[in-house]
């Protein structure tokens, strides 16, 4: 179980997160959603502490990170697997050594193991035979997988997604769905996903969650989700300029 | 409040000093955590050492060639500018010696110092950099892997490494530079530009030159990796980071051969 308690983050004199409080049960499937520049990505990096928040508390199973010491942040954060925003590929190494690299580092694997886990994690994302590619020869849909699979190698309990889905096509946005369903159903992989994507958020998630303003405003299933009179939401998922969500455009008017 | 550029009042001079200078404090202070923290991280080399060697074949033997053409043309340019400084006062006999004891104790290494500070400092930053903006230093954190470990330590201790092997190796150039010149050039006998060295040659000067080497190669590698892991901001941010880099080792090399000639010598 994950516990963000009254969080609050700024950049300079940019209030990004005010107050956003948000639990995260173990085995859960959770989306968050939000406008673009909310601060997803933020909160994100908040939970495996690569932020340090200004107040606040985020708790990992009974552990504050930021009270434990700086080996055991490094423990806790074994636990999870993130894919990032921009995929976040080491550039230096091939795909396999990309994906194999936390085996190589926490685990006594031996190399016949770690090639085996680096080929099924490749074939869980679609991407069977790119073990010697490097970064710069994929494209960007390719990178995002491979950080999918880099971010699954070490089986964690946590899987954390910044946009999984943002620049596949439709058909493998689709297959990218099915696996962390598949994970969270199978491995019960507590879940969490960020994205804009609504097709993808209703498929994946369990429960849905709105960031606004630096606070979750709003929380439900699916469903729940779908029949809300919350007027926030349904101009965020019906996808209009116009309502109580300022945009660039109706801001200047 | 701004005040326009050429209505500086006297307050805002003082204040704008003394910014920087509170600026010049905090980098130097995190620079220092940084480079304990590095030191204590020393302890996982052995089981990194693949990391290790690999650092020490891309930032010693790769500035191999750079280091040999440096030496030669020191070692070249002090004979030839001694033999102009000396002439008329002291016998060119002594020539071999003067060069020698210029090589080693300030030419080598800070020369050395200041070529590995273009090169590595420079190449360090901008790698890490462009790991910390591209996120992939979040990546490393996220997977449980600490950045100074994996990436810091190997760096810098294999720059402590090879800068102490390089400058040797460039004072050896220089001195093959310098008795060329003297040779071919001055008119000097192999045996005239060499005779005296046994006889002035002192220990101490080599140890000294070494501790500049290491102290030199830890500033190099410590302002890389912490110019590199602070870096913000795009690609822009990729490029003042590599010439911070490359200004604040020079910089610091520069201060600390002073602060090590009055404490040596
Ligand atoms: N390291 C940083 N330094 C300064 N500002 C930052 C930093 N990281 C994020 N921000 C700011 O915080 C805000 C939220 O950013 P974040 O990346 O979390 O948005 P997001 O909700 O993920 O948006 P998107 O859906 O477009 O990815 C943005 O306004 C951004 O400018
Ligand atoms: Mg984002």
């Amino acid at each position: 179980m994950i516990e963000i308690r009254n969080l609050y983050k700024s950049f300079g004199v940019k209030s990004v997160l005010s107050g956003t409080a948000l639990t995260i049960a173990k085995g859960e499937s959770l989306a968050i959603i939000g406008q673009s520049g909310c601060g997803k990505s933020v909160l994100l990096k908040h939970i495996v502490g690569l932020l340090k928040p200004d107040a606040g508390e985020v708790i990992v199973e009974g552990e504050n990170i930021w009270q434990v010491s700086l080996e055991r942040l490094y423990e806790i954060r074994q636990k999870f697997g993130v894919l990032f925003q921009g995929a976040a590929l080491f550039d230096s190494m091939n795909v396999a050594e990309n994906i194999s690299l936390g085996l190589r580092e926490h685990t006594l694997m031996s190399e016949t193991a770690i090639a085996a886990r680096v080929k099924d994690c490749l074939a869980m994302v679609g991407l069977s035979g790119s073990e010697d590619m490097k970064p710069s020869e994929l494209s960007g849909g390719m990178k995002k997988r491979v950080g999918l699979a880099r971010a699954i190698a070490m089986k964690p309990s946590y899987v954390l997604y910044d946009e999984p889905t943002t620049g596949l096509d439709p058909i493998t946005a689709d297959t990218i769905n099915d696996l962390i369903i598949r994970l969270n159903e199978r491995l019960h992989v507590t879940t969490v996903v960020v994205t804009h994507d609504m097709v993808s958020t209703y498929k994946v998630a369990d429960r849905i969650v709105m960031l606004h303003d630096g606070k979750i405003i709003y929380s439900g299933t699916p469903s729940e989700v779908r029949e809300t009179d919350n007027p926030v939401v349904r101009q965020f998922i019906e996808g209009r300029a116009e309502g109580p969500i300022k945009t660039a455009t109706t801001r200047a008017t | 409040m701004k005040s326009p550029v050429n209505q500086t009042t006297l307050p805002d001079t003082i204040a704008r000093v003394g910014q920087l200078a509170l600026d010049f404090f905090n980098e130097a202070g995190t620079a220092a955590i940084l480079m304990f923290r590095i030191l204590a991280g020393g302890k996982n080399l052995w089981k990194d050492r693949k990391l290790f060697f690999e650092q020490a074949l891309r930032q010693g033997v790769r500035s191999l060639p750079l280091v040999m053409l440096v030496g030669i043309f020191t070692g070249a340019v002090t004979a030839w500018q001694g033999n102009y400084q000396l002439k008329g006062y002291v016998p060119l006999q002594y020539l071999g010696v003067a060069t020698l004891k210029a090589v080693v104790i300030e030419l080598g290494p800070v020369l050395t110092a200041l070529i590995i500070a273009g090169r590595v400092s420079a190449s360090i930053a901008a790698e890490l950099g462009t790991m910390r903006v591209t996120e992939q230093i979040d990546a490393l954190e996220s997977m449980g892997i600490s950045p100074i470990r994996f990436l810091a330590v190997p760096r810098f201790f294999a720059n402590l490494l090879m800068m102490p092997v390089l400058v040797v190796l460039a004072d050896f150039i220089a001195m093959v530079g310098a008795s060329f010149v003297a040779t071919a050039l001055l008119g000097m006998t192999a045996a005239m530009f060499w005779n005296q060295i046994p006889t002035f040659f002192e220990v101490f000067d080599i140890v000294a030159g070494l501790i500049k080497a290491f102290v030199f190669g830890a500033i190099t590698a410590v302002m890389g990796c912490h110019i590199g892991f602070t870096t913000r901001g795009g690609a822009e941010g990729v490029g003042m980071a590599t010439i911070r880099a490359f200004v604040w080792s020079c910089l610091l090399i520069l201060v600390m051969d002073y602060v090590l000639a009055m404490i040596l010598f």
